[in-house]
């Protein structure tokens, strides 16, 4: 399965919703995209993987990134994510300490904190 | 003791055919169904690691995928052809420091990371004809037989 990614802007928020498997084939366009929307001036993301069936450590290695760059304009990258199987890859690389993760949408477009 | 073994190109739209035929075969030698999800997760993870290593030093040999079915216990080895020194110790797991310092861009940090956290019992290896990375599992009942 390939990945697909469409992006929309919910207030000052831009949200990202990603499908199928982010890996070491796929997520270089993850990369592209977040990479693009930063340089276009998109500093507050919203990622949501709900539809994500697959994640490896290159795809953690993107969102990381994409962090990262948002950070250096004081800008924010946050998760939605509910699925057990992809939680526990963030959980066992200790990136849910550095990844605000909400249940919906809807919290990580209204959450300030 | 049953083996499978997988050749391909070190192309990263093969480690996904890798990740399926191990997770097939996984399911085959009997891992529990809640098992198999990591097992395709590590193997992607070191397939991946593979891929990364021929790749970036220009080594045109596939990597090795062998699926090892005993009668206990279910292996996979996923092999470079990177030569290390022999019996050096393996690579050091990064951590996370490293992945979140803000001067490595990052990407390719976790994979070990990843295996490590998710299987018990994984062997990494380093020789003269590459490195090695075992990686194993219980298998809670006999192999299901085929239904008539």
């Amino acid at each position: 399965m390939d990945l697909s990614l469409s992006t929309r802007t919910v207030g000052d928020r831009t949200v990202v919703e990603v499908g199928g498997e982010i890996d070491v084939y796929t997520a270089p366009k993850l990369r592209e995209q977040l990479v693009e929307l930063v340089n276009d001036g998109s500093y507050h993301l919203v990622v949501d993987m709900e539809r994500v069936d697959f994640l490896d450590s290159t795809g953690l290695g993107v969102l990381v990134g994409g962090l990262k760059r948002v950070r250096a304009h004081e800008g924010s990258l946050r998760l939605v994510c509910n699925q057990e199987r992809i939680l526990k890859i963030f959980r066992i690389t200790g990136l849910t300490k550095v990844f605000p993760i909400h249940t919906t949408v809807e919290d990580a477009v209204n959450a300030t904190d | 003791m049953a083996t499978v073994e997988l050749r391909f190109s070190a192309q990263p739209e093969h480690v996904r055919t890798a990740r399926l035929v191990a997770a097939a075969v996984a399911r085959r030698a009997g891992v529990e169904e809640a098992v198999l999800d990591e097992v395709r997760l590590a193997v992607g993870e070191a397939c991946s690691r593979a891929v990364g290593l021929h790749r970036s030093n220009g080594i045109t040999a596939p990597v090795r995928v062998v699926l090892i079915e005993e009668e206990k216990l279910f292996s996979i080895e996923v092999g470079d052809e990177l030569p290390g020194p022999a019996g050096a110790p393996a690579d050091a797991v990064p951590g996370i420091e490293a992945v979140l310092d803000p001067d490595i861009e990052g990407e390719d940090e976790m994979g070990l990371a990843v295996i490590s956290g998710l299987v018990d019992d994984v062997e990494v290896t380093s020789g003269e004809a590459g490195g090695t990375i075992r990686m194993t599992w219980p298998v809670a009942r006999v192999s299901a037989l085929p239904q008539s």
